[in-house]
C-alpha cells in the first residue's frame, strides 16, 4: 500500500510493472518516491523575516548495470512521465544483460517515530518563541547589534519500490534551531552561531532551558571573540575540545573511507583495509542507528537498514562505507550508507553519525603537556580533497596554550592536515566522548545530507595553524 | 518582447486572483521550469545518465505589511488551492513589518535588447559520450594520468515566468552547456587531481573537449610531488580560477542586508577608497550570452549597470526591495545577487606580475571557508606553485595563507589577462607580503 501514491493519478500495480519492466535485464534499481514538507521561519534585525512552507512531491527511477547508472527523476508523478523516464533509462541502458538482485535486509527497528514537526506546532507559538529568543539574547547583553533566529522544520515521507513490487517506506521527521548573533563593543564587531536538532518535533528542543542555553552559547563564544588576538601561523600541537570538533573526523577520515572514491581507486585509503592508519587507541564508527540524531536513518535511500559500522578499530582500518552499488562492485555488503539529497538526486555512499570513541586521558592532562600549541574549541566548516588527502577546517573559538596553560583567545584561523596521517599524529585521546548539537549538513558533489559527528578531546602532535602571525 | 509559455503565464494569473479573493492584498508568483540531461563518464565507459524535470513555484501573499510564501513542486490545480489557502491564513498571524511591499511599479523591467541567452542546440546522449571520450583521451595520452574523477557533460534549458498583482508579467527562457573533466595524476606515491571546466550558454561557445582535456591533465600533473614550504612573508599571485572569489565577498559584503544588519566589513564605506587608484569592478546584466545575464530580477525590478568601484572607490550597494525601503535607495535590481561581476582589466602582463619579485607562491586552488564578511578576516588552505626569478619551479600544498581583507584589497594589484568564463570573473591578482603557514 503506498502512501505517496495514493493521491496521484499513478496506480501502485501500474508503477510496478513499469519498474519491473524497466529492471528486467539490470543488476540493480528501484523507483524512489518521495513526499517533503518543509518550513523556515526566520527572525531577523527584530522582525519576522521570513516564513515559508515547501512541498515537494517527486520520484526518481534508477537502474543499474555493471558499472552504469541511468537515473531519470521528475515532479510529475503520472504514467505518462514515468514511461518516458522507463524510455529514457533503456535507451542508456540498451545493451544491458545484467541479473536483478532482489535480496535486500529487512528491520523492525525504528530510531525515531513518524510525527510531523511541522504540524504538531502551531505557526503562532514557533512566531512567539522567536520573538521570546530575540528579546532574551538583547536583554542579556547590551553589545548585541545582530539576532538571526531560525526554525526549521521537516517531514519526509520515501517509499522505494522495487522490481518484482516489493515496497519499502520511511518517514523522517527532521528540526533544527538556530541563533546567529554579532556583538559590538569598542569598535569591533564579532559573530558567533549555536544551534540544535534533530529527529522530533519542536517541542524536543525548545522548551525555554533548550533555548536559553543556545542564545548563552552563542553569546559566549562572540564574547570570547571580541577579545581574541590574531591567530600564530605555522606547524604546532593542537588540542581539540570534544563534540562538534569531531568535524575533523569527517573530513580528514570520513569522506575516504566511501565505498564510491575506494572503488574508484581515488582515495588515499584504497588499498589499506586491514592496515594501520590511525594511532593505536583510536576507533572510529559510522553509526545510523542513535535514537532521533540528525545523522540517524532507520533505512537508507535504498532501502538497507542502517546499522553501526566499525570503519577503525584500534587503529586498523576495518570497512569501508557502502551502498549497494559500490558494494556489489567490490563483493561486500551494503552497510546502509545508501543516500541521497531528495529524488532529484542519485544515491551515494554517505557518512551518518561519525564518531571517534573514548580514550582514557583527560582534557586537562592533554592541554598541560603542550609547550606551544592552541586548544580548539569548536569550528564552523571543513572540507576535504579526498585525492591528495589534504584537509581544512575554520576555528570560530580557539585559544592559545603556552606551557600547559589555556591563555588568551585567538581570532579563527583555518586548520590544514592530511587526512592519512592526521590521525597516526593523535597522542592522547580524551574520557569525553560528546556528540555533537545536532546541526551538520555535510555536502559532497552538490548534495546535502544531514549527518552528525562525536568525538572526545584529543591531543595532535602536529597540525598547520593558518594565522597572520609568524 | 520575450518569449514565454502560455500554460505557465496563465497558471501565474490564476495563482494571483486566487489569493487576491482568499484575502491577499498583494501577490507575487514565479515558476521555474528545468530540464536538464548529464552524462557522466570515467575512465573510458559510461558511468551515469541522469535526465531531469523540475518545476518549482513559488507564491508570496502579503496583506498590507504582512507576508508569507509558500513554494511547490505539485502544480495540480487543487494542491495549489491548498497552499495558497496555507500561505494567505499564515501571512494574517505573521507580524507586520512596515517594509514588506513588492517593487514600485516604475522601476519593473519592461523591454531590452535581445541577450541571446537561449541555445535550442540538443545533443543526444551519444554526442555527449563523443566530446568526453575525446577529451578523456587527450588527458590520458601523458603517462602521468591514471585515472579519472569522472567527466560531465550537461545540458539544460530553465524557464521562468515571474508575475505580481501590480501588472507586472515576463518570463524568458536560457539554456546552460556545461563539460567538467576531473583526472588523477600519479608519480612515485604522490597522487593529486585537478579539473577543467566550461560553462556557456551556447554550445558553440564551449571549449574544444581537446583543450579541456589537455588543461585538465596539465593542471593535475603540474601539482605531483609537492612540497610544504616554510612559513613565512610571501607575495601571493592569485590564479584567475581563485582570484574571482574576492569579488564574491566583495559582493557579500556589500548586499543590503549586511550593510544594513551592520554584518559587514565594508559598512560605512560608501563613496570611499577601499581599492587603489586603478581598480574598477562592474556588475552587468545585459553582457550578449553572457553566464550572469539576466533580463530582469527575482522581483521583476529592471537590472542597472553598476560600476560597484571606480578608481577603486566604492560607489553602490546591491538592493532590492526590501532593504531598498530600509536603506531608503532605490532597488537596483539585485534581488537575486549579482549578475555578470568582474574587475576591469589591469594594465600588466602576467609576466610583468611573475617577475615582480624573486620568490612567488601562485595560488591555483584554496580549500575551506575561512573568509570572515563581518570582520574581514581570512585564512584558507592553499596549494600552488613556486615562481622563481619569473618561472615555475615546484608544486606546494597543505599551507595557508591569511590576511585581512581590508588590507588586501588595497594592496591588489591586477593582470590584463580577464576572461569571460563564469558569470563572476577576474584577471590574475598579486597581493604583496602575505602570510602563509606551513611546515
Amino acid at each position: 500500500m503506498s502512501k505517496i501514491l495514493k493521491n496521484s493519478e499513478l496506480d501502485i500495480s501500474t508503477a510496478s510493472s513499469i519498474v519491473s519492466e524497466t529492471l528486467n535485464k539490470c543488476d540493480d534499481g528501484e523507483l524512489y518516491l518521495e513526499d517533503s514538507k518543509s518550513e523556515s521561519i526566520i527572525l531577523d534585525d527584530n522582525k519576522i523575516k521570513s516564513s515559508s512552507y515547501k512541498s515537494d512531491l517527486g520520484y526518481g527511477l534508477r537502474a543499474i548495470t555493471g558499472e552504469v547508472v541511468a537515473y531519470s527523476h521528475s515532479s510529475d508523478l503520472s504514467k505518462k512521465s514515468l514511461n518516458e523516464s522507463s524510455k529514457n533509462l533503456k535507451s542508456t541502458l540498451s545493451t544491458s544483460n545484467g541479473t536483478y538482485n532482489f535480496e535486500i535486509k529487512k528491520t523492525n527497528k525504528k530510531y525515531y517515530s513518524e510525527q510531523d514537526p511541522i504540524e504538531e506546532k502551531n505557526f503562532k507559538s514557533k512566531i512567539e518563541v522567536l520573538n521570546q529568543v530575540n528579546d532574551y539574547v538583547r536583554n542579556k547583553n547590551s553589545s548585541v547589534r545582530q539576532v538571526t533566529a531560525t526554525l526549521l522544520g521537516e517531514h519526509r515521507s520515501i517509499e522505494i519500490l522495487r522490481s518484482g513490487g516489493e515496497l519499502l517506506s520511511d518517514d523522517r521527521p527532521l528540526v533544527r534551531f538556530n541563533v546567529s548573533i554579532m556583538l559590538e563593543k569598542n569598535g569591533r564587531k564579532e559573530s558567533a552561531v549555536y544551534g540544535i536538532g534533530g529527529r522530533q518535533n519542536y517541542d524536543a528542543y525548545l522548551n525555554e532551558k533548550n533555548w536559553k542555553d543556545v542564545c548563552d552559547e552563542a553569546l559566549r563564544i562572540a564574547d570570547v571573540n571580541l577579545n581574541s588576538k590574531p591567530a600564530p601561523a605555522g606547524e604546532m600541537q593542537v588540542v581539540l575540545g570534544p563534540g562538534w570538533p569531531a568535524i575533523l573526523i569527517h573530513e580528514a577520515i570520513g569522506h575516504g573511507l566511501e565505498g564510491d572514491f575506494n572503488r574508484k581507486k581515488t582515495s588515499a585509503f584504497h588499498d589499506l583495509v586491514g592496515r594501520k592508519v590511525a594511532s593505536e587507541g583510536v576507533t572510529i564508527i559510522d553509526d545510523g542507528t542513535l535514537e532521533n540524531k540528525r545523522g540517524s536513518l532507520t533505512i537508507d535511500d535504498e532501502g538497507t537498514p542502517t546499522e553501526k559500522t566499525i570503519l577503525i578499530e584500534n587503529g586498523i582500518l576495518k570497512n569501508f562505507m557502502q551502498d549497494r552499488l559500490n558494494a556489489r562492485l567490490m563483493n561486500t555488503r551494503s552497510t546502509g550508507n545508501g543516500r541521497r539529497e531528495s529524488y532529484k538526486h542519485v544515491v551515494m555512499p554517505r557518512m551518518r553519525n561519525t564518531i571517534m570513541l573514548n580514550g582514557n586521558h583527560s582534557q586537562e592532562e592533554m592541554i598541560k603537556s603542550v609547550k606551544k600549541g592552541i586548544f580548539a574549541v569548536s569550528f564552523g566548516g571543513g572540507q576535504v580533497d579526498i585525492t591528495s588527502g589534504k584537509f581544512v577546517f575554520n576555528c570560530t573559538e580557539a585559544y592559545e596554550i603556552i606551557n600547559g596553560k589555556v591563555c588568551s583567545p585567538i581570532k579563527g584561523a583555518t586548520l590544514i592536515g592530511d587526512g592519512p596521517s592526521a590521525l597516526k599524529e593523535v597522542s592522547m585521546v580524551g574520557n569525553d566522548m560528546m556528540l555533537d548539537p545536532g546541526i551538520g549538513t555535510c555536502g559532497k558533489a552538490g548534495q546535502g545530507v544531514p549527518v552528525g559527528v562525536g568525538q572526545p578531546s584529543l591531543l595532535i602532535n602536529k597540525m598547520t595553524v593558518g594565522g597572520t602571525q609568524l | 518582447m520575450l518569449v514565454y509559455s502560455n500554460k505557465l503565464s496563465e497558471i501565474v494569473d490564476n495563482c494571483i486572483s486566487n489569493a487576491k479573493k482568499k484575502g491577499a492584498t498583494d501577490v507575487e508568483v514565479g515558476i521555474v521550469k528545468s530540464t536538464a540531461e548529464t552524462v557522466s563518464f570515467r575512465n573510458k565507459k559510461l558511468d551515469e545518465s541522469d535526465r531531469s524535470e523540475n518545476i518549482e513555484l513559488s507564491l508570496t501573499a502579503y496583506i498590507n505589511k504582512k507576508k508569507n510564501s509558500v513554494l511547490s513542486s505539485n502544480l495540480k490545480t487543487d494542491n495549489l488551492e491548498k497552499l495558497i489557502e496555507r500561505c494567505v491564513e499564515a501571512a494574517k498571524i505573521t507580524p507586520e513589518d512596515e517594509f514588506n511591499s513588492l517593487p514600485d511599479e516604475e522601476l519593473f523591467f519592461k523591454n531590452s535588447d535581445e541577450l541571446d541567452l537561449f541555445d535550442e542546440t540538443h545533443l543526444e546522449n551519444n554526442q555527449k559520450i563523443d566530446y568526453l571520450q575525446e577529451a578523456e583521451e587527450v588527458a590520458f595520452k601523458n603517462k602521468e594520468i591514471i585515472n579519472t574523477n569522472g567527466s560531465s557533460f550537461s545540458e539544460s534549458k530553465t524557464e521562468v515566468v515571474l508575475g505580481n498583482s501590480k501588472g507586472f508579467k515576463n518570463g524568458y527562457n536560457t539554456s546552460n552547456f556545461t563539460a567538467y573533466c576531473e583526472v588523477v595524476s600519479k608519480n612515485n606515491g604522490s597522487m593529486e587531481r585537478d579539473y577543467e571546466y566550461t560553462s556557456k550558454r551556447h554550445f558553440e561557445d564551449l571549449l574544444k573537449p581537446s583543450e579541456l582535456g589537455s588543461n585538465a591533465a596539465k593542471f593535475a600533473i603540474r601539482k605531483l610531488k609537492p612540497q610544504k614550504i616554510n612559513s613565512g612573508k610571501f607575495d601571493i599571485i592569485f590564479d584567475k580560477r581563485i582570484s574571482k572569489s574576492f569579488l564574491n565577498y566583495f559582493s557579500s559584503a556589500i548586499t543590503g542586508s549586511s550593510i544594513y544588519r551592520g554584518t559587514s566589513f565594508l559598512k560605512d564605506k560608501i563613496n570611499k577608497k577601499i581599492f587603489s587608484d586603478n581598480i574598477n569592478i562592474v556588475d552587468r546584466a545585459d553582457i550578449k550570452r553572457g553566464n550572469g545575464s539576466k533580463y530582469f530580477d527575482n522581483e521583476g525590478v529592471k537590472i542597472q549597470n553598476l560600476s560597484l568601484i571606480n578608481k577603486g572607490v566604492l560607489n553602490d550597494y546591491l538592493i532590492d526591495t526590501y532593504y531598498g525601503k530600509k536603506l531608503n535607495i532605490a532597488s537596483n535590481g539585485r534581488s537575486g545577487g549579482t549578475t555578470n561581476l568582474y574587475f576591469e582589466n589591469g594594465k600588466k602582463d602576467l609576466k610583468d606580475l611573475m617577475n615582480s619579485s624573486k620568490k612567488i607562491f601562485y595560488v591555483t586552488e584554496t580549500i575551506g571557508h575561512g573568509t570572515n564578511i563581518v570582520t574581514g578576516d581570512y585564512s584558507l588552505g592553499a596549494g600552488g606553485i613556486m615562481i622563481e626569478n619569473g618561472e615555475f619551479t615546484y608544486p606546494i600544498s597543505e599551507v595557508t595563507i591569511a590576511g585581512n581583507l581590508n588590507q588586501m584589497f588595497m594592496k591588489m594589484v591586477l593582470a590584463n589577462d580577464l576572461q569571460f568564463n563564469y558569470s563572476t570573473n577576474s584577471p590574475s591578482v598579486l597581493i604583496e607580503n602575505m602570510t602563509v603557514a606551513g611546515k
